[in-house]
């Protein structure tokens, strides 16, 4: 493994260089070796590429039902964006996105790097709990709000009858009330998104050496110091990751909020990711889910600049 | 052992392991309420009768009605999963896993840039891309065809799976390469010969997240799909609770089925998917 690096890619090629046309083998060498790349980059370039430009186009277009009949969308200039960002419903739908994703972020990471720090004591069974916690996070996305629609019912869920069991209320409308929608669909992504990052928090934590918290000991340090001083500053660039991954799959959401309130009460739970889908594929106005569409991507772009910053190191 | 340790540090060893079981059964609340809504799917599936009433904390008896009705009723669209999902993991494996030896090992010009590229392609939102394939699909006449929701479900595994099986031929050492270059194999039946056998664990795990990634598609079924005829459990799922919102017991049912292939994975494969979730996200 050490040897692996001590070997630069095309020392062995030089080898074939007394052939009788080397430039010709050269490119024939080329050729072949593009052949292993050029799949998967025509792949993403249809996949990745090619539609985020075509949004961007798209966005200029008037798209209406019968645009699949005859195959004409007019261009319309700057229509679509405007009816969009004169729509009160996009305000509150970029509104519910990052309300979504910071409480999100802040509730899978707080208790995802708890249970990390946790896991990381010795103690029997820890590698079995640990693997089997994952289970939410392989569950389909759609399947896991499906179930969270039963246990959050307000007559029936099984939430309001232990609530109501405790003490505690027990008619809470989680779902079906505009003022508790958004939240209790947060508290759902949280449940999804904790096994996701402390898997990796926990990764990150096994790097930190060992001898760093003897010496915090030694020296007498609370816990809560070593975990400030020692813990949090080894920790960042992984923090930095995890964070920035979760972002982007958080603002983009659909599955979850399709399947537990499908963006409703009154739009509480509308989100720039829904709404796209709404105005495309339910409204078949293309033009204008292309618009919100590059919103979304604006915002994430933003984020991949950070996301960047924090592979650089390991880029090579 | 025991009998000879001094008394002291045998008061101090059984602290520590009532502090050590005390973090197990601690360990085991923390499972059990994430765990918990899991388990509710289970129990609600097994007791079909309850209909839109509240349901038992532990089934009566083995009810198993509400999972014969969801093999009735989604059975053939978890076939359709299935078979898109394999499909998926096949192209996926197909394209990626080349073009990961190639970016490893070639030192192409624009290599730097086609990784950068493969990293930038996760922040691009799934609905963004939708939106716009869809168009092209109904140009193509790939809407409502498996192979058009194969390659789009393809499409969620192929970055992260070049990633991932890169940064591990990287560190295939480069002598056995040449090795096989000696004894005259061409770049092909090294790749296919020698690479490919070595990275067989990269392999694993990017074929397996592969199959979670499309057997999990909702976004591209519902978006590629006008009618019937390619509907995987994702959607099957979601369409079940529009229609049937008092048969709680066979949606439930439904979506334990649905969760079977990932309950499977996390047992038999548990050690490829913690590789592949640290793997292909940090490195």
């Amino acid at each position: 493994m050490t040897m692996s690096t001590l070997t630069a890619p095309g020392t062995a090629a030089e080898a074939g260089a007394d052939a009788p046309d080397p430039a010709r083998l050269r490119r024939r060498r080329a050729l072949a070796q593009w052949g292993f790349v050029a799949p998967a980059v025509v792949f993403m370039l249809l996949f990745f590429g090619y539609p985020l430009v075509r949004n961007v186009v798209m966005s200029f277009q008037h798209y209406t039902p019968k645009t699949f009949f005859t195959g004409e969308a007019p261009f319309n200039g700057l229509d679509n964006w405007s009816t969009v960002f004169h729509d009160a419903l996009f305000g509150k739908a970029l509104w519910h996105t990052l309300v979504f994703t910071a409480g999100s972020l802040l509730g899978q990471f707080c208790i995802g790097l708890a249970l990390a720090v946790f896991f990381s004591r010795r103690f029997p069974l820890n590698g079995v709990l640990r693997s089997l916690i994952l289970l939410p996070w392989l569950v389909p996305m759609v399947v896991s709000g499906v179930v969270w629609r039963r246990v959050l019912d307000q007559d029936t869920g099984v939430l309001n009858s232990f609530l109501g069991t405790i003490g505690l209320g027990g008619d809470t409308p989680w779902l079906t009330s505009p003022g508790m929608a958004l939240l209790s669909v947060i508290l759902v992504n949280i449940w999804i998104g904790i096994p996701f990052n402390m898997v990796i928090l926990y990764g990150g934590l096994q790097e930190i050496p060992k001898e760093l918290y003897e010496a915090a000991s030694l020296d007498g340090a609370s816990a809560w110091r070593t975990f400030r001083s020692i813990t949090v500053p080894l920790l960042k660039p992984v923090i930095t990751v995890v964070l920035v991954l979760g972002f982007m799959s958080t603002v983009k959401i659909l599955d979850l909020i399709l399947a537990l309130t499908d963006g409703g009460p009154a739009d509480a739970t509308q989100t720039l990711g829904t709404l796209t889908y709404q105005n495309s594929f339910v409204q078949l106005d293309f033009g204008a889910g292309a618009v919100v569409g590059n919103v979304l991507i604006l915002i994430s772009a933003v984020f991949a600049v950070f996301y960047l910053r924090a592979n650089r190191p390991e880029g090579k | 052992m025991a009998a000879h340790t001094p008394a002291p540090a045998a008061a101090r060893t059984g602290t520590r392991g009532r502090r050590r079981l005390g973090s197990t059964v601690a360990g085991v609340l923390i499972l059990g309420v994430m765990l918990f809504p899991l388990y509710w799917m289970l129990n609600t599936a097994l007791q079909p009768d309850s209909g839109l009433l509240s349901v038992d904390p532990v089934p009566g008896s083995l009810d198993l009605s509400g999972f014969a009705k969801a093999v009735e009723d989604q059975g053939g669209h978890l076939v359709t999963s299935l078979v898109v999902s394999l499909g998926a993991v096949a192209i996926c494996l197909a394209v990626a896993a080349p073009a990961a030896y190639g970016l490893a090992r070639f030192g192409l010009r624009g290599s730097r840039t086609i990784v950068f590229g493969t990293l930038i392609t996760q922040m691009v939102p799934g609905i963004v891309i939708a939106n716009a394939l869809y168009n092209s699909y109904v140009d193509l006449g790939l809407v409502n065809s498996y192979f058009g929701l194969m390659l789009a479900d393809a499409s969620l595994g192929i970055p992260f799976s070049i990633v991932l099986m890169r940064s591990f031929m990287v560190s295939i050492p480069g002598e056995v390469i040449e090795a096989a270059q000696m004894d005259g194999a061409g770049p092909v039946r090294t790749f296919l010969q020698v690479v490919l056998p070595m990275s067989r664990n990269a392999l694993i795990t990017s074929g397996l997240f592969a199959f979670l990634f499309a057997w999990s598609d909702f976004m591209f079924a519902l978006t590629l799909n006008t009618t019937d005829d390619v509907k995987p459990i994702t959607l099957g799922i979601y369409q079940y609770i529009g229609a049937h919102v008092g048969d709680w017991g066979s949606v439930m049912a439904a979506s334990v089925l649905s969760a079977v292939p990932a309950a499977i994975l996390l047992v038999l494969a548990q050690k490829y998917i913690a590789a592949g979730i640290t793997g292909g996200s940090v490195k």
